[in-house]
């Protein structure tokens, strides 16, 4: 007896809403064998993970306030896979656009500049991200240039950006040595959206921007044009869309809303510059676009609940002196296991039993 | 040993058949699921015979023949090898039997030679004397090779030798076909049917799947007709017409296609100018100074051997792959080779690639978003850049009405619709559109003649209404059925158009051969 995989004649509506569930379920199976091998209790330790955080209202807070930026640049990157265009270097993006629109608060700092400065560097933000993403888009349509190794490695050359930029020129004069740059200014800092909440206006943007995702992939043409590029490209052609162009547009939106995320990021809760703007929510927001099956309310869900890993492995390094990292490590595993149930759309598993034995041969 | 065999090639008796058939299907039942492939299949293969399996696409023939070759198990019955029962558990198992097979589709390395492809093939292979032993089969049954060559250098035909060699050195007593003269000219078909008969006057047995039902009259003795999985008949076919034996394929007479009488041309439409291409990929096909115009009403029949510049043709037309110039390409007077294929659309002009899924369709798309695909370019599914979903889906259910598409549900994912009924909703998906203006390539390719008579009625009736049809096709008969005039391209030229009723088969089998084109030599794929 075997087990073999078979084709489906068309893929599962049932396996495509439950493939993320078993994925889920699966990384909790994993997580709980995980915190044994540690030698911790491992019901206690995933209900600290996954489950308390659910009950505390600062920590429902706090869930919203990171799920923005993950949202925001997974509906982004979701476009982008869907059109076969690899951008891995949403977390570069992230910090340009931190550091474009960043760069408005330094220059107006102090001058008494008027409420036209945050929505200023908010557009700055979107272009910074927007024109860091054309690097690589540019070099694959122009020459060919696998542009998930370029987008990766534009990375670590904004990170040095970041560094090099606070800890020389734009570095606070008063801020005893420290790597940042001055306090921004009240006109440059994101409202809040609950009076002494860290919950902020970017939490609107990030549902506007899943509202706009929606209709533009479900309605119209354009929409079409992206899934169909990605699913088909050779009827793409055939319907008169061009993939190149295609790359270099998907890849500005993404870009364009990973800058966006960077900027709302620095100017809500961060508030300066500095080297470390981010927990890697470049990279986890291309979990969060497959875990929501590349659709921008699946997004939303999986923005939320990535999130919550954020959260539980903050009190869960607090309470079970767990290393930070694990939290990673979950997100790894989520992943892989996201990817493999996707498997299942489109096959189904069948068991085989054993070819009959021959007779009269030889 | 055939060397008699050969001097008398021509069809004559079968040596007298033994007590026992040589392979007997008793029963043969193939289930997938609920779906019956085969139901109860009876059949008997006796030496000295050359088989005919016929079918419409899905009525079980490849099911059928797959069992025989052990790459598939029957789900009920039994197979009988000279009387004695036997289970072809696979290939190899089969091969040891004495069964070989000659693939649609051919498993060749490009980069190898001739001799040694024919060694990865062999359960056994002594490489040793191998080239010699390759030589002499092919000159033994007319199947001229040379085994050092690689297999890049060679046609389809030659191809084609490689693998009936490759069965042949097992010495197999029953040779499985399947549509081998589907890639073939006219002349390399004939060549091929000197073996066969060569080998039936050894004794052994051939099963020929086909679907082209003269050949089948000219080569057969026996017919078995396969419909919906099971055996509506079997018959002597040079005792039935064509007609007939189709009539039996399809459970229904067969509507001969019909043009209303004496057609009068209109405007040229299309006309192309000195057209010439140089293909991005280096296997492609350079096309050069391709001329010809199309007239209003006007069915263009456009014959070749496949991969001999028709994809980089089709390409060019629609607007996938824009040419050099502008004015070498004018659709309804307006310079259109440097428009892309939307423009095009918007002029009037429609088309149908040779592939359907993945080309002319998204295989895992639904039937309203592939009705988007070429009707995005002029129509009211998309208003402002929004689709109208309503409008998709009604147009999908217009073309279902029109061209009788068959599926399980309204608005199904391309890739479940069989062949058949995903090539009509293609050509009505363009045909509805009411373009002046239709290129369509293989309209009828790996589809069943009930499909097929409608989409070629639907085409003529299209040039009836005063549209321009350029039809490229691989079918011959097809071509002879339909169009007014015909053309040839053999290695990227064209070749004069004729009057189809006045071209003679064999020159337009030698034109597609590269025989007989004006200018330069063309040794064809050389």
């Amino acid at each position: 007896m075997r087990l073999a995989l078979e084709r489906r004649a068309e893929r599962s509506i049932l396996m495509a809403i439950a493939s993320p569930l078993l994925a889920v379920a699966l990384t909790l199976a994993t997580g709980a064998a995980l915190f044994a091998v540690l030698g911790k209790p491992p019901v206690e330790a995933l209900k600290i993970y996954f489950l308390d955080p659910l009950r505390d209202p600062w920590a429902l807070q706090e869930i919203a306030v990171k799920a923005t930026p993950l949202v925001l640049i997974a509906v982004g990157l979701s476009l982008c896979y869907l059109a076969n265009a690899w951008n891995i270097g949403a977390e570069g993006q992230f910090l340009v656009g931190a550091i474009t629109g960043g760069w408005l608060a330094v220059a107006t700092h102090g001058t008494g500049a008027g409420y036209w400065v945050l929505p200023a560097m908010l557009v700055l933000g979107a272009l910074g991200g927007a024109a860091y993403a054309l690097i690589p888009a540019l070099l694959k349509v122009r020459f060919g240039a696998s542009e998930i190794l370029t987008s990766l490695m534009l990375v670590y050359v904004a990170e040095l950006l970041l560094d090099y930029l606070v800890r020389g020129p734009w570095r606070d004069p008063k801020g005893f040595n420290f790597p940042t740059t001055a306090e921004f200014d009240p006109v440059a800092a994101m409202p809040t959206l609950i009076e002494g909440s860290r919950l902020h206006l970017g939490a609107i943007i990030a549902l506007l921007v899943v509202i706009w995702a929606t209709v533009m992939l479900g309605r119209t043409l354009r929409g079409f044009e992206i899934k169909l590029v990605g699913a088909a490209p050779r009827a793409a052609r055939f319907a008169g869309f061009n993939d190149k162009t295609l790359t270099v547009l998907t890849f500005a939106i993404s870009g364009a809303l990973a800058g966006l995320a960077g900027i709302i990021e620095v100017s809500a809760t961060v508030n300066h510059l500095q080297p470390n703007i981010s927990p890697g929510y470049g990279f986890t927001a291309i979990i969060v676009a497959f875990l929501g099956r590349l659709h921008p309310v699946g997004i939303l869900i999986a923005g939320l609940f990535l999130a919550l890993t954020f959260i539980g492995g903050e009190s869960a390094q607090i309470s079970l002196k767990v290393p930070l990292d694990l939290t990673k490590v979950f997100q790894g595993i989520l992943l892989f296991y996201v990817l493999a149930c996707d498997t299942l759309i489109l096959y189904r598993f069948r068991v085989l039993l054993a070819p009959k034995v021959v007779h009269g041969v030889h | 040993m055939a060397d008699a065999a050969l001097a008398t090639a021509a069809p004559d008796k079968p040596v007298q058949p033994d007590e026992l058939p040589l392979l007997e299907a008793a029963g043969i039942t193939k289930l997938y699921g609920d779906f019956v492939a085969n139901d109860a299949i009876n059949l008997e293969i006796w030496p000295a015979e050359v088989h005919a399996l016929l079918g419409e696409n899905g009525a079980g023939k490849s099911t059928l023949v797959k069992m025989i070759y052990g790459l598939l198990q029957p789900s009920a019955g039994e197979f009988r090898w000279q009387g004695e029962p036997i289970v072809l558990a696979s290939p190899h198992v089969a091969r040891a039997r004495g069964v070989g097979m000659v693939f649609q589709h051919f498993s060749l390395f490009e980069q190898l030679t001739v001799a040694e492809n024919v060694a990865l093939g062999l359960d056994n292979a002594e490489l040793a004397g191998l080239d010699e032993r390759v030589a002499e089969v092919s000159r033994a049954y007319g199947l001229p090779l040379d085994p050092k060559r690689e297999v890049w250098r060679l046609s389809v035909g030659e191809r084609q030798r490689i693998e009936i060699v490759r069965c042949l050195l097992q010495d197999p007593k029953l040779l499985i076909l399947d549509e081998p003269t589907s890639v073939l000219t006219p002349q390399e078909a004939e060549q091929l049917f000197r073996t066969l008969r060569v080998l039936r006057k050894e004794g052994r047995a051939i099963l020929y799947i086909s679907h082209k039902l003269e050949e089948v009259r000219a080569l057969c003795d026996t017919a078995t007709i396969l419909r919906g999985g099971k055996v509506i008949a079997t018959c002597d076919p040079r005792a039935e017409t064509a007609q007939s034996l189709a009539t039996m394929m399809v459970g229904g007479e067969v509507g001969a296609v019909r043009s209303d009488g004496a057609k009068k041309l209109g405007n040229p439409r299309l006309v192309v100018r000195n057209l010439n291409l140089t293909p991005d990929d280096p296997h492609g096909v350079k096309l050069d100074g391709i001329t010809f115009e199309l007239a209003a009403g006007e069915i263009l029949g456009l014959a070749g051997v496949a991969g001999n510049g028709q994809d980089e043709l089709f390409a060019v037309l629609s607007g996938e792959v824009r040419a050099d110039t502008p004015d070498v390409i004018r659709i309804d007077n307006t310079d259109a080779g440097r428009l892309s294929i939307t423009e095009r659309r918007r002029l009037g002009a429609a088309f149908v690639p040779e592939e359907r899924l993945g080309h002319a369709t998204a295989p895992r798309f639904k039937l309203s978003d592939n009705a988007l695909i070429s009707g995005h370019a002029a129509s009211p599914m998309v208003r402002r850049g929004f689709i109208d979903r309503g409008q998709a889906r009604a147009y999908v259910d217009r073309i279902t009405k029109a061209y009788d598409v068959r599926k399980a549900k309204p608005d199904p994912e391309a890739v479940s619709l069989s062949g058949g009924n995903l090539q009509k909703f293609v050509v009505g998906r363009e045909i509805l559109r009411e373009p002046r203006l239709l290129i369509v390539s293989q309209p009828t390719w790996g589809v069943d003649a009930g499909a097929a008579a409608a989409i070629r009625q639907a085409i003529i009736d299209l040039a009836g209404r005063g549209a321009a049809v350029l039809v490229m096709s691989q079918d011959l008969d097809e071509l002879y059925e339909i169009s007014d005039r015909l053309v040839v391209i053999c290695a990227g030229r064209l070749s004069a158009p004729r009057q189809t009723r006045r071209a003679d088969r064999g020159e337009i089998g030698m034109l597609m051969a590269g025989v007989g084109m004006k200018g330069r030599d063309h040794a064809a794929r050389a």
